[in-house]
């Protein structure tokens, strides 16, 4: 999204710095827009020559609605309200680096909640695969296990509430959806999306570079083999 | 090289974790008492950084293949040298094919044992941590293990035994409101009111308690943010958990309080039935 087209009063919401403890600072903003706008600026300030305050910084978790900045053992988070301020105020027009990869999943779309998100979304099951293949998607943010990345861009038809009770065990490389998200299962977990598909990619892999195969920022496509 | 006869109840690789991963879901890990580890590896001579191990309630029994140097810290258990009782906090030379047993302490839950020139086990994302939750690092101790061990630093010890301050009685956490402490009615006032004990299901990613119930007026949805250790989350149940060095990089249930930083080592040496007090400030 480019700044121009965010709402003016978006553009008004600043973002809200509370502490998180003596080592940490939690970043509060308005949506998810807004969470990668900021991260983005962030870690390309942390990246280039001149990070400021944001050099004691040793993690940053985005999340759907706030981005947590965790400084080293002895570095002080005392600088970072200032230094966020201003990097929402130089944020990149675009949320999107030039320079960001596509990565391309190919889906056996043969999910056992296939005719359930059909039933939910008064869709044919051939129709979910096909909105949910022609999806663009963006990895917004990490979190819940190694690798596992929450997907943006997907079609407002396929929302669907997560089960009622979690699966005991979702297979590894299960292709989920659940509420505005898609993801790909790293590992086999118990978990509650509701499940399309599967792929063989390897989504995390300790001894790779980087070991995480969707980061955020990175943008990904699904491919349904076999057209199905 | 370390030939393990008897992990013990758990024994595990350990050094100050891995930084830096937690937006691709991979936490920090490390030491669940970083100070007692540092402080063996400074008796040692090693970088504060090398991997020891972490002994949970005693039970260790190892025996060295070739002359080596080590310092047991944490957890003031008793210690042999080849069934010869020896210092705690201590420079201890071993003979090859000596045999160190690390016992249980009446205080505390993790003793420490630095080895000069640190576990050389293969380091995973920069680190020979084992993290529990996210299942990276290397296996929990084994017996019949035999662990290797890196080269000796080029500094030697400097001193023979530390003297640290005695085992604390009385657990104070000292506190700072968590992000969402403003959603409770009196809630920091409830959790620093009175004691909360320390339940069975306590481990490296998470603190259990039990206590004065901190409830929440209305309830509120939080999408999941980041989360660091020291954080003190309210779950539906009311009880307090507050997260360890294996905790979760994000959750998803309001954080009322988060511990110093100072004080976070005391959470990795605080046992089911303990009594621990939070203070605000």
């Amino acid at each position: 999204m480019t700044q121009a087209e965010r709402p003016a009063d978006e553009q008004l919401d600043g973002p809200r710095v509370v502490p998180f403890g003596d080592g940490a600072v939690l970043v509060e903003l308005a949506d998810l827009a807004a969470v990668q706008a900021l991260d983005s600026a962030i870690w390309a300030l942390r990246d280039g020559s001149a990070p400021g305050a944001f050099a004691a910084v040793v993690d940053q978790v985005p999340a759907a609605r706030t981005l947590l900045l965790r400084v080293a053992d002895e570095g002080d988070p005392g600088a970072l309200a200032t230094a966020v301020a201003q990097a929402w105020t130089h944020r990149p027009t675009s949320t999107v680096h030039a320079e960001t990869e596509t990565v391309e999943l190919e889906v056996t779309y043969d999910g056992d909640d296939l005719d359930d998100v059909a039933e939910l979304t008064g869709l044919t099951v051939a129709q979910v695969v096909a909105r949910h293949a022609a999806g663009q998607y963006t990895v917004a943010f990490g979190g819940f296990m190694p690798g596992f990345a929450y997907l943006t861009g997907l079609d407002a038809a396929l929302r669907v509430p997560r089960l009622a009770s979690p699966r005991q065990k979702v297979p590894a490389g299960a292709v989920a959806i659940a509420d505005e998200f898609t993801a790909v299962y790293p590992a086999a977990t118990p978990g509650g999306w509701r499940l399309l598909g599967r792929c063989d990619a390897q989504l995390f892999d300790v001894d790779r570079d980087p070991p995480a195969l969707l980061r955020p920022g990175t943008r990904v496509r699904f491919v349904a083999r076999d057209g199905r | 090289m370390i030939r393990v006869l008897d992990p013990g109840v758990l024994t595990l690789v350990q050094d100050l974790g891995r930084p830096g991963w937690a937006h691709i879901g991979v936490g920090r890990s490390g030491a669940a008492d970083a100070g007692s580890l540092r402080l063996g590896n400074r008796l040692v001579a090693n970088d504060t950084g090398a991997a020891g191990l972490e002994v949970l309630l005693g039970g260790l029994r190892f025996q060295v293949t070739v002359p080596t140097t080590v310092a047991v810290t944490g957890a003031p258990g008793p210690v042999w040298v080849d069934g010869t009782p020896v210092a705690h906090n201590a420079v201890l030379e071993l003979a090859a094919g000596a045999e160190l047993r690390v016992g249980t302490s009446p205080v505390g839950l993790r003793s420490y044992v630095a080895v000069r020139g640190g576990i050389d086990v293969p380091s995973v994302l920069g680190s020979r941590s084992t993290d529990q939750l996210a299942g990276i690092g290397p296996e929990p101790v084994g017996a019949g293990d035999v662990l290797p061990v890196g080269p000796a630093p080029d500094e030697w010890p400097v001193v023979d035994l530390a003297v640290t301050g005695g085992w604390p009685t009385d657990v104070v956490l000292p506190v700072l409101p968590g992000p969402q402490a403003d959603w409770f009615d009196h809630g920091l006032v409830v959790l620093s009111s009175g004691d909360y004990v320390v339940t069975p299901a306590t481990n490296r990613v998470a603190l259990r308690l039990d206590g004065s119930a901190v409830a929440r007026p209305e309830h509120r949805e939080l999408p999941s943010a980041g989360l660091v250790p020291g954080a003190v989350q309210i779950p539906p149940d009311a009880q307090p958990v507050v997260f360890g060095v294996d905790h979760p990089v994000t959750g998803g249930y309001p954080v009322l309080a988060v511990v110093r930083r100072r004080a976070l080592d005391s959470l990795g040496q605080v046992r089911p039935g303990d009594r621990v007090r939070f203070v605000l400030g």
